[in-house]
């Protein structure tokens, strides 16, 4: 009887003898995802164990070496065309070492938990995460980019926190592409826009949960494959924060029943989309139910609140076998478990299944056994269901039973460490010809075509769909003001008793890639700091998120190793540690790779809301000053695209300059002396002062004659270069003496471009003198509200 | 002294709603609904009972509609007891769908029939946005500090919230005064269906009604999250008007001081 038992949905298969090709038969018909390589070394694993393998201990392996749970590209060595060693561990070489080099104190955690944590004040701390959801979106959507907030925010939960605000950032193909373009199996982008969109505000809104900060972006780079980045900001009492989980613990998955939604989700993160995909993969894709989630988000603040559990992790990527192997090996010991103990939607899911299964709104605790009562007492009142699955040992073995009969049983240290990846990475610059083209006639016509363009004109059509007033705290909200201009970064007061604020920002330059995905990494993290200041942010930490085409082929990890260098150079340059970071690779379709992304979010703090800075201008009369070297850097710039030109220069980063700018802003706006601030980022100057006067009352006056350039002189490189580390600034006129000696004692470059005006108008007056825009308000607000309709 | 504020699966604005009212000197908790259903906790204990915002067992079916079945299925009447007794109720957003469904708004007679509904926004979207709204009527627990036609800015954030009525009934609630806010424009003036001022398409403008007596208000906008000046999106601009508290303070603190001024 127990012979027969184990075979009760477990298959034994016939490793040890199979040769390659047969190794590779397996890994195909199982769906297994891995290498060679790897398959050879779970056979020699094997060997040493003397015996066949079930199919649950390959499907573990399968999850626990996927490229998602593991990051084996970060983690590999990677070589030069000729074998020469180009960077060993890119993780450990590249973004730790920034944050390990930089040392703060105020860094709780961080690339090692659920999420990254940084200390709030002398009793919280923030956790921050952001996740990519590219390949489930990009066969469901709507499901897709609701279980990728759903996902995030359990990572948030996942570090004993609780979730106050969320951001999305999101990158479709144009929504104008033709339809006969689109290659078979590959959805639209409005479709696709649609989709995730509602799929967003649904799992937002109706766990309660404001979405404050994003982008959204449009680019033929995307066509092909969507993506959807999710993060969430958690706030936590500091020494609630913490793992304490020993062998004899008991083992207990709380929330959503088991189903056979998201089997093979973590493999199927790390494959390539095609024609195949919708049908292979729909299983892969999950279900969203925010209302559980809305339970377990209580009942876990519930359950730290009275110390009921000592360890706790989500269930994401790889399911049980990823969230159970994980923990076991934090407490440097093993697990029992008993797979028929999970409580499951249906009845006939096979063990396998179980172990695997990505089910969604579900979370795995570790409960001390004198706790248990009290512990599920607490679930259940929150109309939750509760399985106690088995426990934590001291031996460093990982067992699964399934009605008494051993299932599984591998070595925890095994499962956790695939064999090293060796690649080869290499990266050419591309050749660019500058084009030669005349300066347009008409400045005002240009900027409202700019300004009502789909990459630059409000997202207010998508905003209004998500809630971002819930919670009550959120000061600067996505849309400010009374005409609801766009922010640089929301602020959020988390704590009732404290004027502190919690300043969140993006940065996002991916059309830059295409020049030099080095600058363009270091743009990104240029862009997410200048945001984040430019509203009164500092200490700021950051997060970086790579979406990129297939490694395996060395022109793809010959940008990312580049991309990720300038993380480190730019990082450390600026003093901001990486405490988070996720990489989505495979991004391929028949129409070739992704567009290579880097997201970087940055959160920073600001000692009292009350001086938080807003972009609209304030008051007439008082000058307008420009800081930052503006280059003839056009590479990529919206201008470029508009008037459908190639080539130029790529943005670069001078650190001295932008610090000193950045310095300048925040000093400025410790001592009160500016009123309104606003980056100078998409579409350069024009762009930004068109912006701030579309959010006010009141009107600016400027001469291009002013800025302070180098190599230019025509009046649509001073408009619409996107140089880094600029800022536009509306000083407080009685204050302008004190500004310009702090910006002379930091070294600043800086000058006074105009001022404003009693009237809401722009007026730009060129190089040579005469007026080349007089727009109204009205002209401005008017196009730029009246793009993104999909 | 306390006020009671009840959460089902799925609310999500309590907290922000405990914090407005205790902001006014009150003390209120929130309390699961089953603990009410179970009759381990007793409405009679509490002077005021708040229904705040969320997606109640996630709306499915219609906005509150179960929410509302759960508590018609034992509470409806002591529900009644309570706001004959002169005791406020307070139905914010998800809330008022709760009191429309269980025929507690307009709150005419003992048919617990809904006869006015909250139907999908016009423009088939959720829709988060801050709206100015005119004060119909004052003489009510609720809306005691403002004046009549005072413009009030509170955000919206909903789906359904479209109030659809018979004429008939329209004509009662308009000759009763119940209706307790207008949509409108921000010069005060009757937004008249105009989409994003009136932003789901009510019938008349109408964004919160009250019973008869006065103390069951009903409204789609949050005031919770229009309690102190930095909620707002004039902030910071407004920080030079030195007031401290936005117009959602002002609704909070009228039923917290009619609680102090009769039950104390």
């Amino acid at each position: 009887m127990r012979n027969r038992g184990i075979r009760q949905g477990v298959l034994q298969v016939k490793l040890l003898a199979a040769d390659d090709e047969e190794l590779l038969k397996l890994n195909s018909q199982l769906n297994l995802n891995l290498s060679l390589k790897e398959l050879k070394t779970i056979k020699k694993y094997f060997q040493k164990l003397g015996r066949e393998p079930f199919d649950i201990e390959l499907y573990s392996f399968s999850q626990l070496w996927s490229e998602h749970c593991r990051h084996k590209v970060f983690r590999g060595l990677i070589l030069d065309e000729n074998g020469n060693i180009l960077v060993d561990d890119m993780l450990k070489s590249y973004i730790a070492k920034v944050t390990e080099e930089l040392n703060y104190s105020w860094v709780i955690s961080f690339l090692k938990d659920n999420a990254g944590l940084i200390s709030f004040d002398d009793e919280y701390s923030i956790a921050v995460k952001v996740e990519t959801h590219n390949h489930p979106s990009a066969i469901d959507p709507f499901g897709g980019a609701a279980t990728g907030v759903g996902g995030v925010i359990r990572d948030v939960l996942g570090v004993w926190a609780s979730p106050i605000a969320l951001i999305d950032v999101l990158c479709f193909g144009p929504l104008n592409t033709p339809y006969k373009s689109i290659p078979k199996g590959i959805k639209h982008p409005k479709y696709l826009f649609r989709g995730v969109v509602k799929g967003i505000g649904f799992y937002g809104n109706n766990m309660g949960i404001p979405t404050v900060a994003g982008a959204i972006c449009f680019d033929k780079g995307y066509i092909g494959n969507v993506v959807v980045y999710a993060g969430c900001i958690g706030l936590v009492p500091t020494v609630k924060y913490g793992f304490w989980a020993k062998p004899g613990d008991q083992i207990v998955i709380v929330g959503n029943s088991t189903g056979r939604d998201g089997i093979h989700g973590a493999s199927f993160a790390s494959s390539i989309l095609d024609e195949r995909s919708e049908e292979v993969s729909r299983p892969a894709v999950q279900i969203p139910d925010p209302i559980v989630e809305e339970k377990l988000r209580r009942a876990v603040i519930k359950i730290r609140d009275e110390d009921l559990a000592s360890g706790i992790t989500d269930l994401g990527g790889g399911g049980l076998a990823v969230a159970v192997v994980e923990l076991a090996d934090r407490i440097g010991g093993g697990a029992k478990i008993f797979l028929d103990k999970v409580h499951v939607r249906e009845s006939n899911l096979l063990p396998w299944e179980i172990w695997i299964s990505e089910s969604q709104e579900r979370m795995l605790f570790s409960v001390p056994k004198s706790k248990i009562n009290r512990f599920l007492e607490t679930v259940y009142s929150e109309n939750l269901e509760a399985s106690v699955i088995g426990e934590f040992t001291r031996d460093r073995w990982i067992r699964v039973y399934y009605f008494n009969n051993l299932i599984c049983e591998v070595e925890t240290d095994f499962l956790l460490h695939p064999p090293k990846i060796v690649r080869k990475a290499k990266w050419s610059k591309p050749i660019l010809v500058e084009s030669e083209f005349e300066e347009p006639e008409d400045y005002g016509t240009l900027i409202l075509k700019l300004l009502s363009s789909d990459d630059i004109c409000s997202r207010e059509p998508v905003i209004r769909t998500y809630d971002h007033e819930v919670q009550g705290n959120t000061v600067i909200k996505p849309l400010h003001g009374f005409f609801a201009g766009p922010s640089d970064a929301a602020v959020i007061k988390p704590l009732n008793n404290s004027w502190k604020g919690l300043v969140i920002s993006v940065g996002l330059k991916p059309w830059y890639s295409r020049l030099d995905p080095y600058w363009m990494a270091a743009s990104s993290i240029d862009e997410a700091l200048r945001n984040n200041i430019c509203v009164g942010g500092r200490r700021i930490a950051i997060l970086d998120n790579f979406t990129w085409g297939n490694p395996e082929k060395p022109d793809r990890l010959g940008s990312l190793v580049r991309a990720v260098k300038a993380c480190y150079d730019f990082a450390k340059g600026f003093e901001v540690p990486f405490i988070s970071g996720k990489d989505s690779l495979y991004n391929e379709s028949p129409l070739g790779p992704i567009l290579e992304t880097l997201l970087i979010t940055a959160v920073g703090i600001i000692p009292d809301i009350r001086m938080a800075v807003t972009i609209d201008l304030k008051a007439s009369k008082n000058p307008l000053y420009l800081t930052g070297l503006t280059l003839p850097e056009l590479g990529g710039s919206r201008y470029m695209q508009i008037i459908e030109h190639d080539g130029g220069s790529v943005p670069k980063v001078d650190l001295k300059i932008s610090k000193s700018s950045m310095n300048l802003i925040r000093e400025s706006i410790d001592k009160g002396y500016v009123n309104a601030v606003h980056d100078l980022s998409d579409g350069g100057l024009g762009i930004s002062i068109s912006e701030m006067v579309l959010s006010s009352q009141y009107g600016a006056e400027i001469w291009l004659d002013k800025v302070v350039s180098r190599n230019i002189n025509r009046d649509d490189f001073l408009l619409f270069s996107e140089s880094n580390g600029r800022f536009l600034v509306e000083v407080k006129r009685n204050f302008e003496d004190n500004f310009i000696s702090i910006a002379e004692k930091l070294g600043a470059v800086f000058s006074k471009i105009g001022y404003t005006l009693s009237n809401n108008c722009l007026l730009i007056h060129g190089l040579k003198g005469s007026l080349i825009v007089d727009l109204s308000g009205d002209d401005l607000r008017n196009a730029w509200k009246s793009g993104l309709r999909a | 002294m306390n006020i009671l504020v009840i959460r089902a699966p799925g609310t999500n604005c309590d907290v922000e709603t405990v914090r407005g009212i205790k902001e006014c000197g009150l003390n209120a908790i929130t309390v699961h609904t089953d603990k009410l259903l179970e009759g381990s906790i007793d409405l009679f204990e509490f002077y005021a009972l708040v229904i705040p915002g969320g997606f109640s067992y996630g709306d499915s079916v219609r906005a509150g509609a179960i929410w509302a079945a759960k508590l018609n299925s034992k509470l409806l009447n002591s529900l009644r007891d309570f706001i004959d007794d002169g005791r406020p109720v307070l139905g914010i957003c998800n809330g008022f769908q709760v009191l429309v469904e269980l025929g507690l708004l307009p709150g005419w007679n003992d048919n617990s029939t809904p006869s006015v509904a909250l139907a999908p926004n016009i423009s088939g979207k959720f829709e988060c946005r801050w709206i100015n709204l005119r004060v119909a009527n004052v003489n009510n627990v609720f809306l005691r500090y403002f004046s009549k036609n005072s413009i009030l800015r509170l955000p919206i954030a909903h789906s359904e919230g479209r109030f659809i009525a018979s004429k008939n009934i329209l004509s009662i609630l308009e000759k009763n005064g119940q209706i307790a806010f207008k949509y409108c424009l921000p010069n005060g003036k009757p937004a008249d269906m105009l989409y994003p001022f009136n932003p789901n398409g009510s019938i008349m403008d109408i964004a919160g009604i009250m019973n008869p007596a006065g103390n069951v208000l009903g409204l789609m906008p949050h005031p919770e999250r229009a309690v102190y000046f930095w909620q707002l999106p004039t902030f910071p601009s407004n920080i030079a008007a030195k007031t401290y508290f936005g117009d959602g303070y002002w609704i909070f603190k009228s039923m917290c001081d009619y609680i102090i001024e009769h039950f104390q």
